[in-house]
């Protein structure tokens, strides 16, 4: 099929996108990089009345390091980001992660921002924020406003932002000294959508799991260090207190023994690049 | 760039295969029938129309994309180059598409411009891309007859070559 009619605004600055959001009531969508929204248009799951094309804002299309975390605005190619010097270095795990979001040709146009904005529980970059504690930057024309990534999903394709808001960046918190990550992920073939994700952060003091693709939002959770007892037991809590969806993919009971098992991989693996 | 009206048709201008190109679309208009049917360059093919399958693969402003995940509005004033702008003209082929010819890297060519166009990329950007990076690009694309071995093979052979070209 092919898209609906849509109005289509492409601003240069923020101000003009912001205005355009507000006066519109909900029936203007935000496109960056297309990569996500182009699909449902496609298939006519969406009807805007209008497209607000944020890509010619050069003020949302800076990557900056400030206050111990890597800002990421909402106009930045997930290409751009991947190839961002000492990425790797700066935040492992993004670097872990980027790999694994969709193929070379959708990180070209698609958007770390509208990622983020399109929540999907499978998807990597939601859980890598998530993992991190990271925080979204929201931006209305009368107001702006971060939230702590875990206040921002709510559920499957479901965020806080409000109609009039625009996730104007994100940010990562940098790598601390003594960290260890780790990114998996099970898919069928490479670049589909994760049936089981795995981002795995260990410090000093903590070892940290999230999880995505099994319930209907990425989720996080402190864990016992690996190589002490209680690990094994953790994981199974874990994985149960997920309530693992069950698609034609897989079954709850298969996402179930992924946390468990890959889980385990994943926090071993951080604990191992630690130092 | 002022608010389109989705029932009009706006003019877009780009660079196409080095060419100015321009023509009417309107804003609901994917680049893969803009170049189709507005344009009329049919060598950028459609497949799945939703970003998986890679047929579509056009570079915008140097990177490889879904022109199906792309509206034609979006491409103003951008570069973009197709399998069509590979060879030097229409009777020659480039390494590339000799190497698939002579290893068997097609059978129906459905697929075969997109990822060429990727492979096109991959060895400009990175003459020296591992084996592992080169099946990363070509995840990107869907072949339904040939398998992938002889797509590698021609791959790995026109890679061979062009670093070859690049030390001579």
């Amino acid at each position: 099929m092919k898209p609906p009619r849509f109005d289509y605004f492409a601003p240069q600055s923020s101000a003009e996108a912001l205005a355009a959001l507000a006066e519109e009531g909900g029936e203007a969508f935000i496109l960056a990089g297309g990569q996500s929204l182009l699909p449902l248009l496609t298939m006519r799951l969406a009807r805007p009345r209008l497209l607000i094309d944020i890509m010619r804002i050069e003020e949302w299309r800076e990557i900056r390091l400030e206050g111990g975390a890597i800002r990421i605005g909402a106009g930045v190619r997930q290409a751009e980001l991947e190839s961002f010097p000492g990425l790797a270095r700066h935040q492992p795990l993004l670097a872990l992660a980027l790999p694994f979001v969709g193929h070379p040709q959708t990180r070209s146009r698609g958007t770390v921002c509208g990622s983020i904005a399109f929540a999907d529980p499978s998807a990597e970059l939601p859980l890598a924020l998530l993992a991190l504690e990271g925080q979204v930057h929201l931006r209305s024309r009368q107001r702006a406003r971060s939230l702590a990534a875990a206040d921002f999903f709510t559920g499957t394709m479901a965020s806080a932002r409000a109609e009039d808001e625009v996730i104007e960046a994100v940010s990562f918190p940098v790598a601390g000294e003594g960290c260890g990550y780790a990114f998996r992920e099970v898919t069928r073939r490479g670049g589909d959508f994760a049936i089981a994700a795995f981002a795995a952060f260990v410090d000093e003091r903590s070892a940290r799991l999230g999880v995505g693709g099994v319930a209907d939002r990425p989720f996080l959770r402190f864990m016992p260090r690996p190589g002490t007892k209680d690990l094994d037991e953790a994981l199974d809590a874990f994985a149960f207190d997920l309530e693992a969806r069950e698609d034609l993919h897989a079954s709850a009971r298969y996402r179930r023994e992924l946390v468990r098992r890959l889980g385990r991989l994943a926090l071993e693996e951080a604990e191992r690049c630690r130092a | 760039m002022p608010r389109l009206n989705g029932e009009r048709r706006h003019r877009i201008a780009f660079t196409l295969d080095g060419k100015p190109v321009s023509g009417e679309a309107e804003p609901r208009l994917l680049l893969s029938d803009f170049l189709r049917h507005v344009i009329g360059e049919t060598g950028t093919h459609v497949g799945c129309e939703q970003g998986i399958c890679g047929a579509c693969t056009v570079e915008i402003d140097g990177r490889p994309s879904r022109s199906c995940l792309t509206l034609a509005v979006q491409v103003e004033g951008a570069e973009i180059r197709t399998v069509a702008g590979l060879a030097a003209g229409p009777e020659t082929l480039c390494v590339l598409q000799e190497a698939f010819r002579a290893r068997h890297g097609l059978q129906c060519g459905f697929c075969t411009g997109g990822i060429l166009v990727s492979l096109n990329a991959l060895f400009r950007d990175k003459p020296e891309a591992s084996e592992a990076e080169i099946r990363e690009v070509l995840s990107g694309h869907l072949c339904r007859c040939t398998g992938y071995v002889s797509i590698m093979e021609a791959a790995l052979a026109a890679q061979k070559r062009l670093s070859g070209k690049t030390h001579a």
